[in-house]
């Protein structure tokens, strides 16, 4: 392996981060899903989900910095998801940008009316909350039918992609790689965000609430702000993988969805960029697999694991990775320090 | 709006009301000494009710009476809290008390994920109805309305007794002082001599027994799907956030709130019937965040 012969140079005073073994990893990663859609057609699909759903986790994922788990986001994956739906329906042949900014605007919007209620709380009343909005959101999409098509849900055809009609390929193919391109921006962006002073004041609400207030700062606002984050990020996964499916449902929203995103979170690693795509890769490709043996024990099955991570692995995989890969470093302290 | 359907709206949401405050009580009850929030109570409701659903079936299949679906429900209760709760508690809980409070939520949730299968794994997706136990107590009527004894009496009757039972138990009774002990101050109560692990185990099959207690009683009225685990937790953390987490009294005050709210909602705007006990949820904690009557709990610094 290229990458562990790498890990021997003592370049590791300023900048580990970007020298370290694992980024070449991430880089043979990237340039393997960008390859994809040529040397495996078949899988384009499941990886587009993947990564639509990877972009979801990416939002609970920055709950859990701040110590706080959602129970309820499949709210705005299925909110932005809804709002590009109506759009479509109303107007068809509308721009597929369009289509993925009024969705996150929708998310964003509603993030920012839960959010105000929900930051006055931590811990269970937080997540459970979360879960009862997702749950009242779900039964509205269920009874009013009428609009929203109730159960089957509404159907649309392909957006237009600055003003051309696409064929199926052709959008597919604009569909996964924008939802590349919108992986590595908001990645980056989060990775960016999270080092910035707000993301440092949301991070501070996970190990020491009241000293924020003691600086005079609003914990209430700095949860604010990454709720904010989180629903956005949420809604941009929700939009694309509605117009990647072509229909949207209330499965969306039902809160199977949002414990989905809480296990890919924690099984990628609590609180790592990198670790909500690589985990929903991983659960998408073996969940394509394995439902057609285990449909019935799906669950089960990722509660199973779930109990195993909490219990014994609570890095999760970033964290198993990591420890793979720094063994034979010298720094076993650079990982605790740096994601704390 | 005439006074029949007043009437059976309010029938509607004391009998309802009634089961909702079992099921919480026991969340609540597990709540308040345990500082556990268990998403897995829902589950533990489904499975009272399925099971005893299957147990009545099997007894009166045999040609036993239908009055015997009564002691069965106790039965089915128990079972759930013995055969499900205690496991729970002594190989899993107890690893986590002293982890942080988003960690127990995602245990009890996995749990909750895994239970939710078995229930599909043991009895299927179809629905199940045994209405038997309501059919045994016949029909009162009152001022020309005509309702079902089993949830116009029998239930409420259930839910005060369940309710002035649990203040009794915890303020005279040695296994409740205990429970309080441990409660207030888990240290210094196992300093004197008290097994905080052994009122800790109790405590969870207590909650787990009236979780099943709440779905047994509630087999006869509803038919049980795939699903109701579900519906079933939001809405008792609905009732018990709303009083205030721990808040056994309260419980039983809002859980009354909720259960009318709904049932009248349910005649007068049916489409938002679901939403109501959120909306109440949603307004209280507006108000007074920790519940109508929790107390702002004094913060580490």
């Amino acid at each position: 392996m290229p990458t562990r012969t790498q890990s021997s140079k003592p370049s590791n005073k300023v900048n580990a981060r970007m020298t370290s073994p694992l980024s070449w990893l991430w880089i043979v990663g990237m340039a393997v899903i960008i390859a994809v859609p040529f040397l495996v057609p078949s899988m384009q699909l499941l990886v587009n989900f993947a990564l639509a759903k990877g972009l979801a986790v990416l939002g609970v994922t920055v709950l859990l910095r701040a110590g706080q788990v959602s129970f309820g986001h499949a709210l705005y994956f299925g909110i932005a998801a809804y709002a590009g739906a109506f759009l479509m329906t109303s107007m068809p042949a509308t721009d597929f940008f369009v289509i993925l900014i009024v969705g996150v605007l929708g998310a964003i919007v509603a993030g920012l009316f839960v959010g105000l209620f929900v930051v006055r709380y931590r811990g269970i009343f937080f997540g459970m909350l979360n879960l009862a909005f997702s749950m009242i959101f779900w039964s509205i999409l269920e009874k009013f039918y009428h609009l929203t098509g109730g159960a089957d849900g509404l159907r649309f055809t392909r957006p237009t992609v600055f003003g051309q009609a696409l064929d199926h390929v052709q959008f597919n193919m604009v569909l996964y790689y924008s939802v590349l391109v919108l992986m590595v921006a908001l990645g980056w962006f989060t990775h960016r965000w999270f080092a910035s002073p707000v993301g440092q004041l949301f991070q501070t609400i996970k190990t020491n609430e009241t000293r924020l207030e003691y600086l005079g700062i609003s914990p209430k606002r700095a949860l604010l702000s990454g709720y904010l984050l989180s629903a956005a990020l949420c809604g941009v996964g929700g939009v694309m993988m509605g117009m990647a499916q072509g229909v949207v449902t209330p499965e969306y929203v039902w809160w199977v969805r949002s414990a989905e995103m809480v296990f890919i979170a924690v099984l990628g690693g609590a609180g790592s960029v990198q670790g909500a795509f690589l985990g929903a890769l991983i659960y998408e490709v073996v969940r394509t697999y394995a439902s057609v043996y285990a449909g019935d024990i799906w669950q089960m099955i990722l509660g199973g694991f779930l109990l195993i991570i909490i219990l014994f692995a609570p890095g999760g995989l970033i964290g198993i990775l990591e420890s793979a890969f720094k063994r034979d470093t010298t720094k076993p302290s650079a990982k605790t320090g740096d994601r704390k | 709006m005439n006074f029949s359907i007043f009437l059976l709206a309010l029938f509607d949401g004391v009998a309802y009301a009634a089961l909702v405050f079992i099921v919480a009580l026991g969340l609540t009850l597990i709540f308040g000494v345990m500082r556990i929030l268990n998403v897995a109570h829902g589950s533990l409701y489904a499975i009272g009710a399925y099971t005893t659903v299957s147990l009545v079936g099997y007894f009166l299949a045999l040609g036993f009476a239908p009055a015997f679906a009564f002691p069965l429900m106790i039965v089915s209760a128990i079972l759930v809290g013995i055969v499900i709760g205690a496991p729970l508690e002594y190989f899993l809980l107890r690893r986590i008390y002293q982890k942080s409070e988003v960690l127990q939520l995602l245990v009890t949730f996995a749990v909750f994920m895994i239970l939710e299968d078995v229930q599909r794994l043991v009895w299927g997706t179809q629905p199940y109805f045994n209405s038997s136990a309501l059919q045994v107590l016949g029909n009162v009527t009152v001022f020309g309305v005509t309702y079902t004894a089993y949830q116009l009496i029998l239930l409420p009757l259930i839910a005060v007794v369940l309710l002035l039972g649990m203040r009794f138990f915890l303020r005279h009774t040695i296994i409740g002082k205990l429970i309080t002990a441990t409660t207030e101050d888990r240290e210094a109560a196992q300093s004197i001599g008290i097994d905080a692990d052994r009122v800790f185990l109790f405590t969870f099959v207590i909650g787990a027994v009236l979780a099943g207690l709440g779905g047994a009683l509630a087999s006869p009225t509803t038919s049980i799907l795939p699903g109701m685990g579900a519906d079933m937790i939001v809405l008792s953390f609905a009732v018990v956030a709303t009083a205030g987490l721990g808040q056994i009294e309260g419980a039983a005050l809002t859980a009354l709130m909720i259960g009318l709210g709904r049932s009248f909602a349910v005649y007068l705007y049916p489409e938002i019937s679901v939403l109501v006990p959120y909306l109440i949820m949603v307004l209280v904690l507006l108000v007074r965040p920790e519940g109508l009557f929790g107390s702002p709990a004094a913060r580490k610094i």
